[in-house]
């Protein structure tokens, strides 16, 4: 057959695209299970990175399943659904749905009988979508520790997020104004407080101001809905 | 060239032919490699993969990483098309190597997520961005397309080192001037928020450059290298 008759073309562009379709299709579903394995830990590793226990990835089920005591989904009103496995909550998907139907997941940790709340965050960045964790201290107001993660911002600039120091800037933070309203953590760009703890907010990335601002929306989106539960929590916390 | 295509493609179904009865390393598979690094560069001299060389120049390591990437992918996709060269129907030859190139860049980024998470995580988005690389479908249609296995494999590992070559290059510059640092370690001194918490270069009142971690200074020290390239090696200025 010609190599460019119009049946050799149709026939190899078929056999190219079975092969490389089922070659993909192999290498996807075989190597599945690993990559699931990797996202799950990693998950493990960053929740507990909020607390300031950091874990190889290996060990991270292990340490996961010591400090955290407890994981709890609730409903945008505050309630606890029984029915729902805290940790296979994917918020991806949550943010979807209507706020009556969403689940919001929470992981409760103790450390040397400390005890913290750690609150999954998602939002947008600026090309794709922005997550992470922030843990509070039990005054339900004092930031212990945060950790960023992004699907994919500009390098150098956006992605510096998920850098450490970063994080640390919200570490002390305070999520409540001097009037004790909610107020968030704001990533404000030509910052001038320094090292402030009680202004609601942290100094920004140069070059990255729409990823900022999609951090502090991502905080103040998904915080609000956490706070019945939690100042519920404060309360009898507080009459025992 | 042209001898050698229509003598063979009264036997399309041979798929190595034992053509070079030269040594694996002679004088002009040497030249393959070299050539790229100056002569040839695809970046400086061809002027090929210059929105790559934009995006992920801002720090060094992301730079390093696409750079060995980019050379996994440019050796196997030469060697494939190499092998495949004489049973590609002409008229779809660009579809034939963008699904080759799709292909490799996909299964690469499976492994990774599976064996090297955090490699994965350290690339995010630029694995995908390798297939819009025009290296790559530039030197698949120019070289690969007409020449052995052997000497296609040089010719990949050759332009993308020579690709990689600039990539580092540009990315030292940029993370040095724009935010003092080199592969993330602080090597100008640490800055702090006021003067007196800085140390190094930063205690005497020095300043990053911002305008570095943007894209256009890319653009000028890619300018820059053709300048100092061009008025060591003669030979690349136009006559007229």
């Amino acid at each position: 057959m010609k190599r460019d008759s119009n049946a050799y073309t149709f026939i190899f562009a078929a056999i190219m695209v079975l092969v490389v379709a089922s070659a993909l299709a192999i290498a996807a579903t075989s190597l599945q299970p690993m990559q699931n394995e990797n996202v799950r830990k990693e998950k493990m590793q960053n929740i507990l990175m909020t607390i300031g226990i950091e874990v190889d990835r290996e060990g991270a089920e292990e340490k996961f399943n010591e400090y955290i005591v407890e994981q709890i989904a609730l409903t945008s009103e505050g309630e606890v659904d029984e029915s729902v496995d805290a940790f296979k909550v994917d918020l991806a998907k949550e943010l979807k749905k209507p706020v009556d139907q969403q689940r919001f997941p929470l992981y409760v940790a103790e450390v040397d009988s400390e005890k913290y709340y750690i609150i999954p965050l998602r939002g947008a960045g600026l090309w794709d979508a922005i997550w992470g964790y922030i843990s509070l201290k039990d005054d339900i107001n004092t930031i212990k520790g945060a950790v960023f993660d992004h699907k994919g911002e500009t390098p150098g600039l956006g992605a510096e997020i998920t850098q450490s120091w970063f994080e640390e800037r919200f570490a002390e933070e305070k999520i409540m104004n001097d009037n004790g309203e909610f107020a968030g953590v704001s990533v404000v760009k030509g910052y001038s407080g320094g090292n402030a703890k009680d202004d609601n907010a942290v100094d920004a990335i140069s070059g990255a101001t729409i990823t900022g601002d999609g951090v502090t929306d991502m905080i103040s989106d998904r915080l609000r809905y956490y706070l019945p539960y939690l100042q519920k929590q404060n309360v009898e916390v507080a009459l025992k | 060239m042209a001898d050698n295509k229509t003598k063979k493609e009264k036997s399309p179904v041979v798929l190595f032919v034992a053509e070079e009865k030269e040594p694996l390393l002679s004088k002009k598979n040497r030249k393959l490699l070299s050539d790229p690094l100056d002569d040839n560069n695809p970046i400086t001299v061809q002027v090929l993969g210059i929105c790559s060389a934009l995006a992920i120049t801002v720090q060094l390591k992301p730079a390093v990483v696409m750079a060995i990437a980019v050379m996994a992918v440019m050796a196997f996709a030469n060697v494939i098309v190499s092998l495949i060269r004489n049973l590609i129907p002409n008229r779809i030859r660009i579809i034939v190597q963008l699904v080759v190139v799709a292909a490799l860049v996909i299964l690469v980024d499976q492994v990774l997520k599976a064996f090297a998470y955090d490699v994965s995580k350290e690339l995010s988005v630029f694995v995908g961005l390798i297939i819009t690389n025009c290296i790559v479908m530039g030197r698949l249609e120019a070289f690969a397309l007409g020449n052995g296995v052997w000497k296609s494999f040089l010719d990949g590992i050759g332009n993308a080192a020579g690709y990689g070559l600039i990539l580092i290059i540009v990315a030292f510059f940029r993370e040095l001037l724009g935010s003092g640092k080199l592969y993330g370690y602080e090597v100008l001194g640490h800055k702090g928020v006021t003067l007196a918490e800085s140390t190094g270069l930063y205690a005497l009142g020095y300043e990053n450059n911002g305008l570095m971690l943007l894209s256009p200074a890319a653009l000028l020290v890619v300018g820059v290298l053709i300048w100092v390239q061009r008025s060591r090696n003669r030979k690349l200025i136009e006559k007229n």
